[in-house]
């Protein structure tokens, strides 16, 4: 069994298989999970806010998600990763209150989960499956053995990408 | 002190006023909820809290506990907005209380449930707001609950975004009522957008 390696708010790591990485809770923020097919390296950020330029300075960098996923993927290199052999799977990006004519901020999940497609897209990232939207929390996990998704709810239980 | 919101730079003599804030806040909040439950209630002085967002998962028992959130739109000379949490058991007593029911009774989350408890939301912010709006002699209006009963990390990932546009922390405070025998948690947000933080801090006369 693999180490699990908890992975917080506005905060990014990357392992080496064999590894699990995780992270709880996701609302309104984002999950970015890339699994390198070749060497089997994980890597998973939690991002908060779509981009770094609405910030006054830039104190935490996996706070947001443009330089988040430039960050991720960087240390991914690290590990000896190839960007072409990376694969994105994302979740989260929910809007947990349901306000009618909801605030720019209430709508920040919808934002976020542009932004990251957006970025990967540019960095030529495929994601090959999401699970985005709604009104609820998720959990995820990433395993390094065959690079699976695994999303948890409260309301809908738990299911693989 | 710029204009943002820098929970970090914050002097202890702030922090001691936005605490006082979080006490008379806290004290009419049980002063309504007394009179909602009709018992006595005593509240403890409430905790306020600068956390790490690294940190955030851990409170209320991990990031995967279910927890009630009560968030409300405040508007007026201030604008941001109002989240009150409360963890599984003390929803399930303050609602059983409210209900006449035991209070072990099983708490599910039909229409009614959820509507008394966007009302203990609706009660409790009110107070709150409106003792902040005499202290400080700001309008502040409340707008209308919603609610949302999930994992406590994605509820309190929403005042922690707002928060995170400036910031690597959050400002909360705990509040703790009891009735002497049962005692119900609940931490509160209070979320003023950028501008309103400073003129918060302003008319308190602390900047």
């Amino acid at each position: 069994m693999a180490d699990l390696i908890k992975v917080g708010m506005a905060d990014l790591k990357v392992a080496n298989h064999p590894a699990v990485l995780t992270t709880l809770g996701l609302g309104s923020c984002v999950g970015i999970a890339l699994f390198d097919q070749r060497k089997k390296n994980v890597g998973l950020a939690h991002i908060m806010l779509p981009t770094s330029t609405i910030a006054r300075e830039v104190t935490n960098r996996a706070k947001f998600a443009d330089t988040g996923i430039i960050d991720l993927v960087k240390e991914m290199k690290v590990l000896g990763s190839d960007q072409r052999n990376l694969i994105a799977k994302i979740a989260g990006g929910a809007q947990m209150f349901a306000f009618t004519g909801a605030s720019e901020t209430l709508k920040i999940g919808l934002r976020n989960s542009e932004a990251v497609r957006t970025i990967l897209k540019e960095m030529n990232i495929p994601i090959v499956c999401e699970d985005t939207g709604g009104n609820y929390g998720r959990t995820i996990e990433i395993s390094s053995e065959d690079g699976r998704l695994m999303v948890r709810t409260i309301g809908f239980g738990i299911k693989y990408l | 002190m710029p204009d943002g919101l820098e929970v970090n730079a914050l002097s202890c003599f702030q922090l001691d006023v936005l605490r006082e804030i979080g006490n008379i806040g806290a004290g009419n909040a049980a002063t309504a909820l007394a009179k909602l439950l009709d018992k006595k209630i005593d509240m403890k002085v409430p905790k306020i809290n600068v956390m790490k967002f690294s940190e955030v998962s851990d409170v209320l028992g991990g990031a995967e506990t279910l927890v009630v959130g009560i968030l409300l739109i405040v508007q007026g000379d201030i604008s941001g907005s109002l989240m009150f949490i409360l963890d599984e058991q003390s929803a399930r007593i303050l609602v059983n209380i409210l209900m006449n029911k035991s209070h072990n009774a099983k708490l599910e989350y039909d229409e009614m449930t959820l509507s008394v408890l966007k009302e203990i939301g609706n009660i409790l912010a009110g107070s709150y707001l409106s003792a902040l709006s005499n202290l400080t002699n700001l309008r502040i209006m409340p707008g209308v609950p919603d609610l949302a009963v999930d994992m406590s990390g994605a509820i309190l990932s929403v005042p922690a975004i707002e928060f995170a546009k400036d910031s690597d922390s959050v400002l909360y405070i705990e509040n703790e009522f009891t009735d002497g025998q049962e005692s119900v948690l609940g931490e509160l947000f209070l979320i003023p957008d950028k501008a309103s933080f400073k003129r918060l801090l302003h008319a308190l006369g602390v900047v």
